[in-house]
């Protein structure tokens, strides 16, 4: 619904993808691990490999917990937008199609957390 | 000697109309629609705004009377405290933490009432709502005042209370409520009453207020008990003035009730999760404590708000929707914020810390079907780690809510175990939510919500370095820039209460307090 | 029927209030919290004046209320003799 305002209501979006330097934001969260208590945002180059996001930034931001150490990328399963979403490893995330403010989850089955409370 | 006639005073009913009614005229040169240009582009429809009473039927005069006395009253404890060292008097330090929060999130935002209060007194053609709406404004700025002025005790003091004002509209956890006010303002004056006067004042502030400044009282701290009740002793009145609103829109024309009922569900929800850290106050930040926050939330929202809710019921009013989904997080919120500003005790203006055995054990009690089976087990893990030489603090930015700007730390209605995720599409861009309240709103008003100033976001685009930061340097370390132009001291204001200056001070000088040597 | 309630600081203004509003609201019921004394009611509740008057032996104006009070529920109606609560559901 329009806005119901005294005069036309029309204003440009905060964060359009040309405000960020060349990089695009990227929600990631790791499910079944509430220690992170909300999804990581990044702002990566669309050049940047997935595989260098799973095992250095991601790896940088989920690497306290001791699960971390156990998530096998081999099995490990992705939902995007909450549907399923297949990755391949060699390529970057501009070519897997990853848009500006896509969100992913990450779920590592057989890990939940410490003593399996899903934190 | 002079024979003293017993000259009979206007009663109070005869008072409050002589001097709430006929102090207005009709505009001859401009219009009235030009003067007043805010009176209807909401749709509101409003036939005779005389129909507007006070219950308390409060007049200037009496106003600034008993205003003056309860100022007196609160300064004369203001200075003993000052005086007699108060400060020292409180149950431990942590709670300062507490009152820190308060200053940055919640004072400024009385300052805000008060302008909105002003705009909406302007903006109103009628003139006893006008009255009142001067009156709260008064009030509004009497409490950003007052509470400015009693925390500074505080500020000679501690770390954290330097800067409230700068930080308001920089740091990231002060967009949550500063945002929700914005939105409130940038409203019309009909929607404002409802946002602020209805649903802030009437539903939700007894929230804050009352169990958290009786929280104070429990704690020692004369000074912020005495300014809590002092400002809540107004919104008794500002609580009427929002029902009496209510009342009288949905009096004035039946085609009043679904814009009403509209702006009901959206600031309920939006005031509900602003209060998210007024829960993590209660059951995590007061060393004793009154009651929980699911306890207070069950007297003044469900009892309360189910008694108010009850009698708007004749008006065609129905409960907020969001009130399924409320009865659910009630077992959850408080943990979950406390959860996230330990984590990001980093970039917080005040300490954060681990509950004692004690305290988990209350909170169990407290929480018997959420605490242990959700959060026990992370606590312990991260106080175990702390004593480890290996405190948690997360090195990574947390994606936003763009409606309530909160981090997405809420978690699904049917799974407390996992994060709440919503999104929408707007003219080729996504917009995500943390929940089915937060998204409706969005999806109502994208126009609105698409320029938030999200501080994540804008971080990441550059905007909150100091004025000639160059990002490019080698080494270039962010977030210690960004502290930087929060007026943030890095070692000072964050970090854990363990091993804080706060902790150090409040312990020699109690010691000197109760010692001789 | 809804509970209506009020609260005001202890202190010692408010004791004689307390004392007049129990003595002429029977169904009351008194719940003491630091700080503060808040007086529950089912439906309704009144103040009147003159028991305050009563007790304190002097002119009281109602409105003398305001420098107390913490907070109320219901709707409210005031005049220069009796302060009253009430939900009507």
């Amino acid at each position: 619904m329009a806005v119901t305002a005294l005069k036309d209501y029309q204003f440009s979006p905060a964060d359009t993808q040309d405000k960020f330097h060349g990089g695009q934001l990227l929600y990631v969260g790791w499910d079944d691990h509430l220690m992170f208590c909300a999804p990581f945002a990044y702002c990566l180059p669309p050049t940047t490999p997935f595989s260098e996001l799973c095992n250095k930034i991601l790896a940088n931001s989920f690497g306290y917990h001791p699960d971390w150490s156990k998530v096998d990328f081999s099995t490990a399963t992705w939902l995007k937008s909450g549907q399923p979403w297949q990755p391949d490893m060699s390529k970057t995330i501009g070519e897997l199609g990853l848009k500006h403010k896509d969100v992913l989850r990450l779920k590592t089955p057989g890990l939940t957390g410490i003593n399996g409370s899903r934190s | 000697m002079d024979m003293q006639t017993n000259k009979k005073k206007l009663g109070l009913k005869e008072k409050y109309a002589h001097m709430t009614r006929g102090l207005d005229w009709e505009t001859s040169y401009q219009s009235m629609d030009k003067v007043f240009p805010q009176a209807t582009f909401e749709g509101i429809k409003i036939h005779d705004w005389d129909k507007w009473e006070d219950p308390f039927r409060l007049t200037m005069d009496s106003y600034w009377k008993y205003q003056a006395e309860k100022e007196r009253k609160l300064y004369a404890v203001l200075d003993a405290f000052a005086q007699n060292n108060g400060h020292l008097g409180i149950t431990d330090a942590r709670y300062i933490n507490a009152i820190k929060l308060f200053l940055t999130g919640i004072s400024p935002l009385e300052y805000v009432a008060h302008r909105g209060f002003a705009a909406a007194g302007r903006n109103f053609p009628g003139v006893g709502p006008r009255v009142a709406c001067l009156m709260q404004s008064l009030d509004e700025v009497r409490h950003a005042q007052t509470q400015i002025h009693a925390l500074s005790n505080y500020n000679k003091h501690y770390d954290g209370f330097h800067d409230f004002k700068h930080m308001l509209e920089r740091v990231w956890y002060l967009s949550v409520p500063k945002s929700f006010f914005d939105d409130a303002f940038s409203s019309g004056p009909f929607e404002w009453m409802i946002a602020i006067g209805f649903s802030f004042e009437y539903v939700l502030t007894n929230l804050l207020f009352v169990p958290f400044m009786s929280g104070a009282a429990y704690n020692g701290d004369m000074a912020t008990v005495t300014f809590g009740f002092s400002a809540q002793s107004d919104e008794a009145r500002h609580m009427t003035l929002g029902l009496e609103c209510i009342k009288f829109m949905l009096e004035q024309d039946p085609d009043n009730l679904p814009i009403v009922q509209k702006w009901i569900d959206k600031w309920a929800w939006r005031g509900i999760r602003v209060l998210t850290l007024v829960g993590m106050m209660m059951d995590y930040m007061l060393p004793k404590r009154v009651m929980s926050w699911k306890e207070a939330w069950e007297i003044y929202f469900e009892q309360n708000g189910g008694a108010l809710f009850g009698d708007l019921a004749r008006y065609g009013v129905k409960v907020p929707e969001c009130i399924t989904q409320c009865t659910i997080d009630k077992e959850h919120i408080s943990h979950q914020a406390w959860a996230t500003f330990y984590q990001y005790g980093g970039a917080a203006a005040f300490h954060t810390w681990m509950p004692t055995d004690d305290e988990m054990d209350w909170l169990s009690a407290k929480y018997p079907t959420s605490f242990d089976k959700y959060y026990r087990a992370r606590f312990t893990y991260w106080r175990d780690e702390a004593a480890k030489g290996n405190r948690f603090y997360t090195n990574t930015l947390p994606m936003l809510c763009q409606v309530c700007q909160i981090p997405m730390l809420f978690t699904e209605p049917d799974d407390p175990g996992q994060i709440c995720y919503r999104e929408s599409d707007y003219e080729g861009e996504k917009y995500h939510t943390c929940s089915d309240g937060c998204k409706k709103i969005f999806d109502d008003e994208p126009q609105k919500y698409i320029q938030a100033w999200l501080p994540v976001h804008q971080i990441y685009q550059g905007n909150c370095f100091p004025e000639g930061t160059d990002p490019t340097v080698e080494g270039f370390n962010p977030l210690a820039k960004v502290l930087e132009w929060y007026h943030l001291e890095h070692g000072k204001d964050n970090l854990d209460f363990e091993g804080s200056r706060d902790q150090k001070n409040f312990d020699t000088w109690r010691g000197l307090a109760t010692k001789n040597t | 029927m809804s509970t209506v309630f009020i609260a005001f600081q202890t202190n010692d203004d408010t004791r004689p209030i307390i004392e007049s509003i129990l003595a002429d609201n029977p169904h009351a019921v008194l719940d003491e919290q630091p700080a503060m004394v808040k007086i529950n009611a089912e439906g309704h509740l009144v103040i009147n004046r003159e028991s305050i008057e009563e007790r304190i032996g002097r002119h009281f104006d109602l409105q003398e209320l305001q420098i107390n009070l913490i907070t109320i529920s219901g709707h409210l109606d005031e005049d220069d003799d009796q302060f009253s609560l009430t939900w009507k559901n």
